[in-house]
């Protein structure tokens, strides 16, 4: 007895639902999305001096980027599940393989040259790591045993390190907690979890006293502290929190910025267009921007906990909580409460790359959760 | 049997996974709390703060360089120095079309394409609207050019900074060393708060090796700008500590004496006041000007310099190793005498050359026809091998090579800076590691007068030398004396000196012999002994560059210029009060003799005339 779940049964007669099922899509998802997509335009038209070209190259950045959700949202979940070692293992192959000849942008080596164009494999490891640790764990017991854990951990450390050594913080930090989600949704114990955080915590020291040289730990202390390096990155949070405080309870309004317009907020269409939208739509707008992203969070979670496998499950849960790991830290650096980490805005920041990555996610999600069969009870 | 095991715990996970998933979401909603909480603290309790800053009157925060510390000699003189100098510079975020305005500016000013790239590649390091150099050192005609079409450059100015400076030039271009622009692997390694006003680094000598000191620290004023960008006032400042002064050991009056006096040899001259182990003299030689790195030196100047067969971009002084040839020997006559070996009374035969039992090669000695029969003392004196082939083969490698370790060969001397190579010890050891073979008794020989595998440095035949002047007590060469901050000066600790322990007395018959190579007839080095009025002691050294084949003579006209020998000179002055240590490499000089121990003399009788 093969019945297709239908959880959008409001919609079961129009047309458009009718298309959007056929084509994977989940509504609420998608709603979300595009809300945030509008979002991105009108704070790209806002701080890019009105400037055309920037917002084609972001459409087109769109396109590409929603074409792949569509297409991944319509694979069967059990096919990522089929190819979890395989993409995995040549995510961590060319992750070495930019170490040794990938290209150098911006002081770090992140990128390979594939001929058509350039690719970052530190954004696919991103979601092919708790691809492997949602296979791996739920081949096995749940909870997971010790041994488990360990190789677990193995599999989330040995990327991690790769994208370490590029340098790049944000993303190394990303790939680890996507993986560190799946091991907490498997249910590891919470004995475990905070033995290992205390543990984290008291070998820092030991490392900073004996293992760190005097220039490194000057750059650490910058990196926690950025307002001790006024002209450096201090001058970033400095000036964000002017454009931020500036924006009140209801913004100057839109196009309205005057930090961003004259100049004095660097990267204000990167990874400081939080603060531009701060300063234009005041506290409301950002409370309304929050419950937005807490919304897609939220229809995620339903998602995860719909889902009907173990694999399925652990995989939506992780790409979910990364998701509000993108948020929370780039907001919490643009507010000047995390340290300055090269973390976009998801789906609001300019740039190809994270939007690429962060559509595939909810492709799979779409996918977990429109795939279902009933299974026999 | 797996299969049927996670069936049956599908419920305990759906209630994990339930749970876990609340938890969550309920934390994340914490956090999301967190950050509203703190956009409440910016946007309403902060705002009327913020709204001031942001629409009446906007803050730019500019960087004040701190003023580079400066480098003087024992007696004042300045060996660095900074001067004012004008820049031509140009803000990126002011100017509309940078290629078109460099294009123009070529047009009026003749500024290299090269300059155009690195100015490219500074951009990046300098935060929004830095004024970044494009041009430095501008000529008053060149100022003048600019100021007449200025009005038609937006974005580009002209400023005064200071830039470093060395009047000495190529007189103290290794030791002092120089200053230039950070590269991108210096960039990895500095802080960039430390350096955000700062445009260049210390990348050689003193300048290296003080960079901290000499730098000082950057400071910074918070600007309030109209809305065009114009200053209005300074809100906050935080001035920059200047950099520290450096007083050095160095005599630059003697420094020039030692340059002068190795006239068109390149090598290098090391000079050591022997009481405290502070370097009077560093010359290292063929020399450049240090100054052409300031402002970053120009392709073709630095390809030439590179090329150069003379090597003047190379500090033999720290990482110039030579075979010591016979400067070598009153150490191993020192040590056949502290292990017994020999004593001053023990005579030898030599009759130009000295055969290993049962071999045929012959060892020469450099004098064909031999020194006939000599003691430990006509051995050092006349520089018979003979004797030190003989002695050396009874003393055996592994105490040799252990003796000498202790008067620092084979290792760094701890100079205060950085670069310094640790030359060469062979011993037994060292051949079956790096050479994979045994040690032959053959080798012992060569090593007993200084030639085979040994290497030295120049500042450490002057520490050993100095060494041995002290009786033993170890010398460690340093430059910088005192340190002059900008409210109180410090004079820099040195580690205590640590004493090799030896035999006075056998040092005493060791000096004798030293004072007899300048002091007799026969002495190797006689002819400086003119004119003055106390004793040197010292010896002479030859390295071989090119080896003499068994039954080739060695005709000096015969041999090229640069398969010539090195001469070598060791000394210390006064002979019965040693104030100086001396050690002279004239390359391809020919002779310790004729060469290298006039150049000593000069510097060691300077110094004793100055001291008086």
């Amino acid at each position: 007895m093969k019945v297709e779940l239908r959880p959008e049964q409001f919609k079961e007669h129009s047309l458009l639902g009718r298309l959007l099922r056929r084509l994977h899509i989940d509504i609420p998802l998608l709603i979300g999305l595009l809300l945030l997509l509008t979002i991105s335009f009108m704070m790209l038209y806002s701080t890019g001096n009105k400037e055309t070209a920037l917002l084609i190259r972001q459409a087109v950045r769109m396109g590409v980027a929603g074409g792949l959700m569509v297409v991944l949202a319509h694979i069967d979940p059990r096919q990522f599940q089929r190819y979890s070692i395989p993409l995995y293992g040549v995510g961590v192959v060319l992750l070495a393989a930019v170490l040794l000849v990938g290209d150098v942008g911006k002081g770090a080596q992140r990128w390979l040259d594939l001929g058509v164009f350039r690719f970052q494999p530190s954004e696919m490891i991103k979601i092919t790591t708790p691809m492997m640790l949602a296979w791996y764990l739920s081949g096995h017991d749940i909870p997971p045993r010790w041994y488990h854990i360990v190789v677990a951990t193995a599999f989330i450390l040995l990327p991690t390190l790769l994208i370490v050594r590029q340098p790049d913080l944000g993303t190394s930090l990303l790939v680890a907690s996507s993986g560190v989600f799946v091991l907490y949704f498997a249910g590891i114990s919470w004995r475990f979890l905070l033995s290992s955080a205390t543990g984290f915590m008291a070998f820092t020291p030991i490392y900073w006293h004996f293992f760190m040289r005097e220039y490194q730990k000057d750059r650490v202390l910058t990196f926690l502290n950025p307002e001790a390096d006024p002209m450096g990155k201090g001058y970033h949070i400095i000036q964000s929190k002017i454009a931020i405080g500036s924006g009140g309870v209801n913004g100057k309004g839109w196009q309205e910025n005057t930090q961003s317009q004259l100049d004095f907020l660097p990267e204000s269409s990167t990874d400081f267009i939080f603060a531009v939208f701060a300063e234009e739509f005041g506290l409301v707008g950002c409370i309304g921007l929050l419950i937005l992203y807490l919304g897609i969070i939220a229809r995620g979670f339903y998602i995860a906990v719909q889902a009907q496998d173990t694999y399925c499950r652990l995989l939506a849960g992780s790409l979910v909580c990364t998701f509000f790991v993108y948020v929370f830290v780039n907001i919490g650096m643009v507010i000047g409460i995390l340290p300055v980490v090269g973390v976009p805005l998801p789906l609001i920041s300019y740039g190809g790359t994270s939007m690429v990555t962060l559509l595939a996610g909810f492709g799979i999600l779409m996918s977990i959760h429109t795939h279902k069969k009933i299974l026999p009870s | 049997m797996r299969r049927h095991q996670l069936l049956k715990d599908r419920f305990l996970e759906n209630r994990i996974f339930l749970s876990r998933t609340v938890i969550l979401f309920v934390l994340l909603l914490l956090l999301t709390a967190g950050l509203v909480s703190r956009l409440v603290y910016l946007q309403v309790m902060g705002h009327s703060k913020y709204h001031n800053m942001a629409t009446h009157n906007r803050v730019k925060v500019s960087s004040l360089p701190p003023t580079r510390g400066l480098i003087y000699d024992k007696h004042g003189h300045i060996l660095a120095q900074n001067l004012p100098s004008y820049s031509l510079e140009i803000t990126p975020e002011l100017v509309t079309d940078m290629d078109a305005t460099l294009a123009r500016l070529q047009q009026v000013l003749t500024i290299p394409d090269e300059k155009i790239a690195a100015f490219k590649k500074q951009r990046r390091r300098y935060k929004h609207f830095d004024s970044i150099p494009l041009l430095l050192q501008l000529t008053e005609t060149e100022v003048a050019k600019f100021a007449v079409v200025r009005h038609t450059f937006a974005g580009v100015d002209i400023h005064a900074r200071l830039i470093r400076h060395y009047p000495y030039a190529e007189l103290t271009a290794h030791v002092v060393g120089y200053v230039g622009r950070i590269n991108e692997r210096e960039l990895k390694t500095i802080s960039s708060a430390e350096y955000r006003a700062v445009h260049s680094i210390g990348k050689t000598g003193v300048e290296r090796a003080y960079e901290a000191l000499l730098r000082g620290h950057s400071g910074y004023a918070e600007i309030e700008t109209n809305a065009q960008g114009k200053p209005i006032r300074e809100l906050g400042k935080i001035e920059p500590v200047p950099g520290a002064d450096i007083y050095l050991t160095l005599d630059i009056d003697l420094q020039g004496v030692a340059y002068e006096a190795l006239a068109d040899y390149n090598g290098a001259v090391v000079a050591l006041d022997i009481a405290t182990g502070g370097v009077l003299v560093q010359v290292s030689k063929a020399s450049f000007d240090p100054n052409l790195f300031v402002s970053g030196i120009s392709y073709a100047d630095y390809k030439a310099l590179n090329t150069s067969k003379n090597k003047p971009l190379f500090d033999r002084v720290l990482r110039g190793q030579y075979p010591p040839g016979s400067t070598l020997k009153p150490f191993i006559g020192l040590a056949g005498l502290e292990y017994n070996i020999t004593n001053m009374h023990q005579t030898l035969f030599c009759p130009g050359y000295y055969q290993l039992a049962n071999k045929s090669h012959k060892y020469r000695d450099w004098k064909k026809w031999g020194h006939g029969t000599v003691n430990l003392d006509d051995a050092i004196t006349q520089s018979c091998d003979v004797y030190f082939y003989d002695m050396s083969l009874a003393l055996g490698i592994d105490k040799l090579s252990a003796f000498l370790h202790r008067f620092g060969f084979g290792e760094k001397t701890g100079i205060d800076l950085k670069g310094e190579k640790s030359g060469l010890l062979p011993s037994r050891e060292w051949k079956r590691i790096h050479r994979q073979q045994a040690w032959y008794p053959g080798e012992t020989l060569i090593t007993g007068i200084g030639q085979g595998f040994t290497q030295v440095t120049p500042i450490q035949l002057a520490r050993a030398t100095a060494t041995l002047a002290k009786y033993g007590e170890v010398v460690t060469p340093y430059l910088a004396e005192r340190i002059i901050y900008a409210d109180h000066a410090a004079v820099i600790t040195r580690a205590p000196v640590s004493d090799i322990g030896l035999k006075k007395s056998n040092v005493q018959d060791i000096m004798t012999a030293m004072v007899h190579v300048v002091h007799s007839a026969k002495g190797t080095a006689k002819r400086i002994a003119k004119g003055i009025n106390y004793q040197i002691a010292g010896k002479t050294g030859t390295a071989q560059v090119y080896t003499v084949k068994q039954d080739e003579e060695y005709d000096e006209a015969e041999i090229e210029f640069n398969m010539r020998d090195h001469a070598l000179f060791i000394a210390f002055a006064p002979a019965d009060n040693p104030k100086i240590a001396v050690a002279v490499i004239a390359e391809h000089g020919s002779h310790g003799s004729s060469v290298a121990a006039p150049i000593a003399a000069q510097v060691i009788k300077q110094y004793l005339k100055a001291e008086k």
